[in-house]
């Protein structure tokens, strides 16, 4: 175990359930992710999906078992503590309404570094922060002509870019996305798919893919499959 | 980008919603100063009513009674003063000046009241404000009047225009001194005092139209005005003086001469001292205004809350992506509570402009009308502290909003399902 670098993600026994709730909603025994690894987890809704993504940003602390994240145990880190971490080392992208309605796109983007100095940094290693969030823009092929644009005036596509945008400023080692694609249509998904994995490799950041949808699952390297809530859930 | 530039963006794209919260804190902070501002002019008003006037004699009575009728010419004497007595006190060592003032009569409805052209030269309101006269000169014959501001203004009368006044202070045909009418040889400025509801005449104008009367009705032997001036018009009695001392240090020495006084049962009242005891019996009114007020702003922070309440399910979202990329649940509740406090302060500037534009554009018929010049201390410490605590009570209120979305985003975490 004594390693350089700790995996990004390191699941052990990983249980949880609400005060009230019989069962585990979330039961995962081992799961360790590297730098650079991607995952697909499938699961149908009801499925703990919503609450394992809350339990790895750190929203939620495991009812038993361990959460590492870059080594760090998130469950005995204070509530604050796990916000700074969530601010620092996670983008994510949620399924749909990513953006703040009343700040600019690249407003919205550079949002994320507003709470993370270190994102900050990172940021502004290569240029102006705004510099940054435009390159990225770009790369996601949003013109610079919607830079300025309101978010409203964007399609849901393009909200979805700039969602990416968003989660990849600063680096973060971790990415998660919670069903990006589902409201895209097929040809804006696969599109939308090439550019999230070609910035995601650039960064060289893990990615936690979680979606209901078994297509989208051959474009990973690896899967897993939350089962209903009383099921245990598949590790590899 | 900090959180006050996040609340900022954040209050301007929900501007049509916050306005309507605006204008009520507006509202009641318009409302909060305005009652402040006019219960300030109305006090210092009233307590200017009468100054530089060191004591003012009439017969035994109450303070208050004594003020009112002689200086507000509400009411009316119990007694009357004797003439020798009052040549006694103008005597006294000290004293610097006397005025002697009668009343009794009236003029369609407003009040007659005889004095001396000392008046003009001693009765001061304001901080020191003599009498002047808008158009004409002091009454020099027994038969001329001047007109207070709104007497002239309401009957319309001009100089030498000729009026009859009524004995008593009914108007009634059967006691009028029609016989022996008065002229008008001077109107006064507005001085937003009663004496612009006055009609002063001479001491021996009053005395001329009661020389055919007895006992408050017409004697038989009628005299015509001519006639009436062959008598010796010096009065018998009058209803009460203002004195002015040489030294104010001795007010209360010759003050108590007076009560003292062997000939006949005498008050003396320090004018000033009396009227600020009045006002406090009459400043109820100015509390019920001001917490009439502060219900307005209860409503306007309840509207407030309201407003904030029902953006809550909309901020849902928004709340789950700041949560997400690292906002604290306390920084969530700071946008609310900073967000806030924008609206609120808006709505304070906005009701400091609603007051101010209002008494700049009002002012000019504030000065004709009631004779008082409003001009408001711009933010003295009342105003400071009104605002103060609109805007600490705003804040208190936005902490329940505050506290739900605090709840909220810990429960809905990153996702939510609406």
């Amino acid at each position: 175990m004594s390693r350089p670098d700790p995996p990004i993600v390191e699941l052990d026994q990983l249980r949880f359930r609400w005060p009230s709730q019989p069962t585990d909603i979330v039961s995962i025994d081992a799961l360790t992710l590297e730098p650079g690894e991607h995952l697909f987890v499938r699961g149908s809704s009801g499925s703990g999906k919503t609450t394992l993504l809350n339990l790895l940003a750190g929203i939620h602390v495991p009812t038993s078992g361990h959460l590492r994240l870059l080594g760090t145990d998130l469950g005995a880190l204070s509530p604050s503590r796990r916000d700074q971490f969530r601010a620092d080392h996670i983008g994510v992208v949620f399924q749909q309404f990513n953006l703040l309605p009343y700040l600019t796109t690249l407003e919205n983007v550079t949002l994320s570094c507003a709470f993370s100095r270190r994102k900050q940094q990172r940021a502004t290693d290569v240029g102006p922060i705004a510099e940054t969030a435009r390159s990225l823009l770009r790369s996601l092929n949003l013109d610079d002509e919607l830079h300025r644009a309101p978010v409203g005036k964007l399609s849901v596509g393009q909200q979805q870019r700039v969602a990416v945008a968003r989660a990849l400023i600063g680096g973060p080692e971790l990415v998660i996305a919670d069903e990006p694609t589902s409201a895209l249509d097929a040809d804006n998904r696969d599109r939308f798919l090439e550019l999230l994995f070609s910035e995601v490799e650039a960064q060289r950041s893990t990615l936690i893919f979680v979606s209901h949808d078994p297509y989208l699952a051959r474009r990973f390297d690896r899967t897993i499959e939350l089962g209903a809530a009383t099921d245990i859930g598949a590790s590899l | 980008m900090n959180l006050l530039r996040i609340a900022i963006k954040s209050a301007r794209f929900r501007r049509t919603s916050l306005l309507l919260t605006v204008i009520s804190i507006a509202i009641s902070v318009t409302l909060l100063l305005g009652v402040d501002v006019v219960r300030k002019e109305a006090k210092s008003s009233f307590l200017n009513t009468i100054s530089q006037t060191d004591l003012i004699v009439g017969a035994r009575s109450g303070p208050s009674n004594l003020l009112l009728y002689s200086v507000f010419h509400i009411g009316s004497a119990t007694n009357n003063v004797a003439w020798d007595s009052y040549e006694t006190i103008d005597g006294l060592d000290g004293v610097a000046w006397t005025v002697p003032i009668s009343l009794g009569d009236s003029h369609r409805g407003f009040r007659v009241m005889g004095t001396t052209t000392d008046y003009f030269e001693y009765y001061r309101y304001g901080t020191d404000n003599q009498l002047d006269f808008d158009d004409g000169v002091a009454f020099d014959e027994v038969y001329d009047a001047v007109l207070g501001a709104d007497v002239a203004r309401d009957l319309g009368y001009q100089l030498g225009d000729e009026l009859i006044i009524s004995h008593g202070l009914v108007s009634a045909d059967f006691a009028a001194h029609d016989d022996k009418p008065f002229t008008v040889v001077g109107i006064l400025a507005k001085t937003g005092t009663p004496v612009d509801r006055a009609v002063l005449l001479s001491l021996a104008g009053i005395e001329a139209v009661h020389v055919d009367w007895q006992g408050g009705a017409r004697s038989a032997v009628t005299l015509d005005a001519d006639q009436a001036l062959k008598f010796d018009l010096t009065p018998t009695s009058i209803t009460a003086f203002m004195v002015g001392l040489d030294n104010r240090a001795t007010t209360f020495r010759v003050q108590r001469e007076i009560n003292e006084y062997d000939g006949e049962p005498l008050s003396a009242i320090l004018p000033g001292a009396t009227l600020n005891e009045f006002w406090r019996t009459i400043s109820t009114v100015e509390q019920v205004l001001f917490v009439l007020s502060l219900f307005v702003l209860i409503a306007g922070l309840l509207g407030m809350l309201t407003t904030i309440l029902s953006t809550l399910n909309e901020r849902r979202r928004e709340i789950a992506v700041l949560r997400a990329i690292g906002a604290r649940p306390s920084s969530v509740v700071m946008l609310i509570v900073l967000e806030t406090l924008l609206t609120v302060i808006a709505g304070c500037l906005l009701g400091m402009g609603l007051l101010y534009g209002m008494l700049a554009l009002a002012q000019p018929a504030l000065a004709r009308r009631f004779g008082v010049e409003i001009s408001p201390s711009w933010l003295d410490p009342t105003q400071l502290l009104i605002m103060a605590t609109v805007i600490i009570g705003a804040t208190l209120v936005s902490l329940i909003p505050g506290f739900v979305a605090y709840r909220r985003s810990l429960q809905d975490g990153l996702a939510v399902r609406i």
